[in-house]
């Protein structure tokens, strides 16, 4: 799939994959084998109709193919940027075994910005229940059981506690991966199903979900308010100036739009040498943010080498390409300010791998004397997120885990009656598709709930 | 969007709006905060609450015209629409009868100290009040907060009005005992209150609003040194023990976007913002 070029890409926010011509779309969609057993459709967390899509597409059907993904999937013009495809569908693709698999994300992009440019159409919607559910966060979790529960006839509203919806999607990755006008005309695609949205209301504090449901009228409530606390290291130094959390850096920048000040009103401050701490995503893309920032260097942190490293192999190698430098089993130890109390260096010891831990990745053993120091101007941290607590410690009932997340079946369903959660809020920190997927199936208990209560 | 239903000039730069906001005027309480955002290009602003009227579905905050936004706050009317407001955020104070208590506010914070010490008062307590401005012209409230303390006193920086600075209050400590204190204004005033009745060992509790970018626990830049915890005062305060708060460095992490702060507010100010354009 075409690129913008690293030298041009790492100077704007402009999205980095410029998606199929028509013409690569069907040549890509003529190597699908169709399968009559298809193996992708097993890894789709929502459950696509795969081969289905992809033969609707070779003939040219654009508009039923699109109408094939969405029976599964409200929100293919992001999942098609932002899947692990890899690790799903692609990874389960017959082709794979003998060379590429078929690049079927690239190919639900093509369709999902095929339709967005000529204006969705509205699919039929089941006839009015009566039951009324509210969504507390509008994140990928959310987003989807709103859209799947209002083609079910049912009213939903969606509890935002930002001034603008889309969780993660807006406020995590950033323009240059997934452009927040997508995400918009997403989000518009599920207002036209019905659904309203309420933001600026932190469920927890403007209502309890006790409220919702005996006050506000709900019958049921959905839980989807991610994993969205930072981490911390918990080293010294770390309240020093020029000291972000990924969450922090990453809010500015994209909810906030920092990186159009002072045209936009919030500030962010990139310095020159900027250490970004962590080998996820998240790091990736706070990385390649702080660069497209005017950074002259910018380094990836990590405690273990790159075979253990958790982001996406894509994000990765795009990150190489854009020239972040990568300073592998190194980890911080403190934070050195100035006397303005900005910092100005980190200090860092060397790590080797030992045997695995119980996350089954070999474990980082601090080297004795090893230390060394790193003039850096900004750090990073982007070390995992945490659930958010607000809902667990308002409500009287929900059983939660010792890491703080809610207990589900795998269904959904919490410990209270009517109300159940998923995404990372159930999981911790996973991904977008595999919180849709949890959204998906919680819809569909959801409705059973709805339509078996009198 | 959020209409301003009345705006009162409590003191040259400092106002005070009454927004309709019925959801969040339910479920206020006096410590508490929203954070606005005036407009698609705003920053998102955290401001105490100084009031709530459930029945009128409206809800008071008071700020000062200082840094672009509030400039640009400061220049709606009545009728005119802020984009989001969120809210509640924050733990409510603690109000119960604590027995005597001293509150300390400063600058724009008298507004919703008001709210404290009325909630104080109802509570059963005897409350000895201190209102502080830099010059005399940036008082207000006076009659309201007499008429609400049991005593009264007022302090300037400068001496235009009252006393000059907090230091009398170390006469007052010594002769009086006080079984709280509640403060509420500037960080330097916030640290010189909690020195004065740190060596009485009274229980004095400070409001902290830091930077803040969300409000509700994601970002962490309100970060702030707790006796040696870190803390995060949109959801762990923003009330805290104000004799373990590591006062330097918070004022330090408050001046991290000075220079920026500057050149929004400038940038907007010539750019004929003052005047009515964006």
């Amino acid at each position: 799939m075409p690129k913008q070029p690293p030298e041009v890409r790492k100077h704007n926010f402009n999205e980095v994959a410029l998606g199929y011509t028509e013409e690569q779309a069907l040549e890509e969609a003529s190597r699908c084998l169709q399968c009559p057993k298809p193996q992708c459709v097993a890894g789709c967390p929502v459950e696509i109709d795969i081969p289905g899509f992809i033969k609707l597409l070779r003939e040219r059907k654009y508009e039923e193919a699109i109408k094939k993904i969405k029976e599964k999937n409200s929100l293919p013009a992001i999942c098609g940027r932002v899947c692990p495809q890899e690790e799903q569908c692609q990874k389960m693709c017959v082709l794979g075994r003998v060379g590429d698999p078929v690049s079927i994300g690239r190919l639900e992009r093509f369709l999902a910005d095929w339709e967005r440019a000529r204006g969705f159409t509205i699919p039929d919607k089941a006839p009015p229940t009566g039951k009324r559910v509210a969504v507390i966060g509008a994140g990928p979790a959310g987003l989807t059981v709103a859209a799947d529960l209002a083609k079910l006839g049912h009213e939903v509203v969606v509890f935002e506690a930002l001034h603008l919806p889309g969780g993660v999607l807006v406020y995590g990755i950033p323009e240059f991966r997934l452009p927040k006008s997508i995400v918009e005309a997403e989000v518009e695609y599920i207002r036209k199903l019905g659904v309203e949205f309420k933001l600026g209301y932190l469920i927890g504090r403007t209502y309890t979900i006790q409220e919702l449901m005996k006050k506000e009228g709900f019958d049921a409530v959905f839980i989807g308010t991610g994993a969205g606390l930072p981490q911390f290291l918990g080293i010294p130094g770390e309240d020093l100036g020029g000291v972000y959390s990924a969450n922090e850096f990453l809010i500015r920048v994209n909810l906030m739009k920092s990186y159009a000040f002072p045209e936009y009103d919030t500030p962010i401050r990139i310095g020159r040498r900027v250490a970004v701490i962590g080998g996820g995503n998240v790091a990736m893309d706070a990385a390649r943010s702080a660069l497209r920032l005017g950074a002259d260097e910018v380094y990836i942190v990590y405690r273990r080498s790159r075979e253990e490293m958790p982001a996406r192999k894509e994000e990765i190698e795009n990150a190489e390409e854009e020239g972040i430098i990568f300073k592998l089993l190194t980890n911080p130890t403190r934070f050195i300010g100035d006397e303005k109390g900005w910092v100005k260096q980190m200090e860092c010891i060397k790590m080797e791998l030992g045997p695995p831990d119980e996350s089954g990745r070999r474990r980082p053993i601090p080297i004795k004397g090893s230390e060394f120091l790193m003039d850096v101007d900004t750090v990073i941290i982007a070390i995992g997120r945490t659930p958010n607590p607000i809902i667990q410690r308002t409500t009287e009932g929900l059983a939660v885990t010792k890491w703080g997340t809610i207990v589900t079946d795998e269904n959904g369903r919490t410990s209270l009656e009517g109300v159940y959660a998923g995404g990372d809020i159930v999981t911790g920190e996973a991904t977008v598709i595999s919180a849709m997927g949890a959204g998906k199936r919680a819809a569909r208990a959801i409705h059973e709930y709805l339509m078996s209560k009198k | 969007m959020y209409e301003i239903l009345k705006v009162v000039q409590l003191a040259p730069k400092i106002k005070l709006f009454e927004v309709y906001a019925p959801h969040i005027a339910e479920k206020a309480r006096p410590g508490q905060f929203i954070i606005l955002i005036i407009n698609e290009k705003g920053e998102r602003i955290p401001l105490t609450i100084a009031g709530y009227d459930a029945k009128k579905g409206s809800i008071t905050f008071a700020f000062n015209e200082v840094g672009k936004t509030t400039k640009q706050l400061g220049l709606m009317k009545e009728g005119e629409r802020i984009w989001n407001i969120t809210g509640p955020l924050g733990n409510p104070s603690e109000i119960r009868n604590f027995g005597k208590v001293l509150c300390v506010a400063g600058g724009v914070m008298i507004a919703p100290m008001l709210l404290q010490v009325k909630a104080l008062r109802e509570a059963g307590n005897t409350v000895v009040t201190v209102m502080g401005a830099r010059i005399k012209d940036l008082l207000f409230f006076r009659k309201e907060m007499e008429a609400l303390s049991h005593r009264l006193y007022v302090a300037t920086d400068d001496g235009s009005e009252g006393y000059k600075g907090l230091d009398f209050l170390k006469e007052v400590l010594a002769v009086e005992k006080f079984d709280r204190c509640i403060a509420m204004g500037p960080v330097p005033m916030l640290q010189k209150v909690c020195e004065l009745t740190k060596p009485y060992k009274i229980p004095t509790v400070v409001t902290l609003l830091p930077i803040m970018v969300d409000g509700m626990g994601m970002c962490g830049a309100c970060r702030v040194n707790v006796g040696g915890q870190m803390k995060f005062a949109c959801v762990d305060g923003p009330e805290f023990d104000g004799h373990l708060v590591d006062f330097e460095q918070l004022i330090k992490r408050q001046r991290m976007f000075l220079p920026e702060e500057r050149l929004s507010a400038l940038l907007w100010e010539f750019g004929g913002g003052m005047f009515g354009g964006k």
